[in-house]
């Protein structure tokens, strides 16, 4: 789930920190930069790991502020292909589900994604799976709130550096938050066993049906 | 800014936990409190700790991690099946059968019970452990 980046940037240290280390005003300052934002093509940022080097620090004419040149590792959210997470529905619509990891919330799951025979019940504003076993229909509801396993299929990261006024006009038609402004987005699947909601698969009773029913493999009994 | 190197390294959840750990404990220690001075920190760390600290990495130290590795040597797995299996803590066949890709042409099923019974060995289980009064019982 998390993975370490490796950056080199100079830092800029402005002169009411000089009372602080060098080494406190550095990692206050990347954290500052980095932290909770997406970096593209990299992640999410979540803490400063270490500084790997520091270099000399300069003063430039004109600016009375010390620059650094700092190498360093930062822990950043970024899910590997194929990587199996949990989560929590935050939303439903017709077309998918949004899940929330806490600190993260755009992982949307599309409806083709999901389990064959799943629909969107307008009235109950949710996903429901009609699992079909021996001519005995359960629905199972997929309600927010509920704790999911999704796997992670696909990324989309999108620059969402401002843009000038001419490019503004047409090009950038981002009718949608969901596929525009985003600037990471995580698109999840479903549609496999032991994917869906955590529940359908503990070994409690009512989930043991599903687990035994469902294997195709093997072990027809689950202690 | 300049990326070196997007993909250093991976890193299990537990490890990211004690991070944050200490990051998010830094008022107590003298420093000022990061929630007054950083509050993009702030909010991502406080909300990645919530989210780990529901997870399974929650009961594990580096030494379990360490012997666990050991443990499923044998085994010849991925790097990132063995993360998943740290971070997931998968009890069932179906699990594993997530985690681990074409696990019918590796595994027999022999070797996937002996897979789980070597994660529920040396694994704690966040839930149970707190029935044992805190002892985490492993070898």
């Amino acid at each position: 789930m998390f993975q370490l980046a490796e950056i080199r940037h100079m830092v800029r240290i402005p002169p009411w920190l000089f009372g602080q280390t060098l080494n406190d005003a550095v990692i206050e300052e990347l954290n500052r930069k980095l932290a909770n934002k997406v970096v593209l093509n990299v992640g999410l940022g979540i803490a400063l790991f270490d500084v790997t080097s520091l270099g000399d620090s300069y003063i430039f004419p004109g600016d009375g502020a010390s620059h650094t040149r700092v190498t360093f590792r930062y822990v950043v959210f970024r899910p590997f292909m194929e990587e199996i997470l949990e989560g929590v529905i935050k939303a439903a619509d017709a077309d998918g589900m949004q899940v929330s990891l806490g600190f993260y919330d755009d992982v949307y799951i599309r409806r083709d994604s999901m389990m064959t025979n799943s629909r969107y019940d307008e009235t109950e504003r949710s996903w429901v799976w009609d699992y079909k076993i021996e001519d005995d229909l359960h629905h199972l509801f997929l309600d927010i709130g509920e704790r999911i396993r999704f796997r992670v299929v696909a990324e989309q990261f999108t620059d969402t550096t401002p843009a000038g006024p001419n490019l503004a006009e047409g090009e950038n038609t981002v009718a949608d938050r969901k596929e525009g402004k985003v600037p990471y987005i995580i698109y999840g699947a479903i549609n496999d066993q032991g994917l869906g909601l955590v529940s359908w698969w503990t070994s409690n009773s009512a989930g043991q049906e599903e687990e035994e029913e469902m294997e195709e493999v093997e072990v027809g009994e689950m202690s | 800014m300049e990326v070196v190197n997007s993909k250093g390294a991976v890193l299990s959840n537990y490890e990211v936990l004690r991070l944050l750990q200490e990051v998010c404990h830094q008022g107590t220690k003298g420093k000022r409190n990061i929630t007054q001075t950083q509050t993009h920190l702030a909010s991502i760390a406080f909300d990645t700790l919530k989210y780990l600290e529901k997870t399974q990495c929650k009961s594990q130290s580096s030494e379990i991690i360490q012997r666990f590795l050991e443990a499923v040597k044998q085994f010849k797995l991925t790097k990132a099946e063995k993360l998943q299996l740290i971070n997931l803590r998968p009890t069932t066949p179906v699990e594993m059968q997530l985690i681990i890709e074409e696990s019918e042409d590796r595994l027999t099923e022999e070797q996937v019970e002996e897979l789980i019974s070597l994660v529920e060995l040396h694994l704690p289980d966040p839930t149970a452990s707190q029935m044992v009064n805190g002892q985490v019982t492993n070898q």
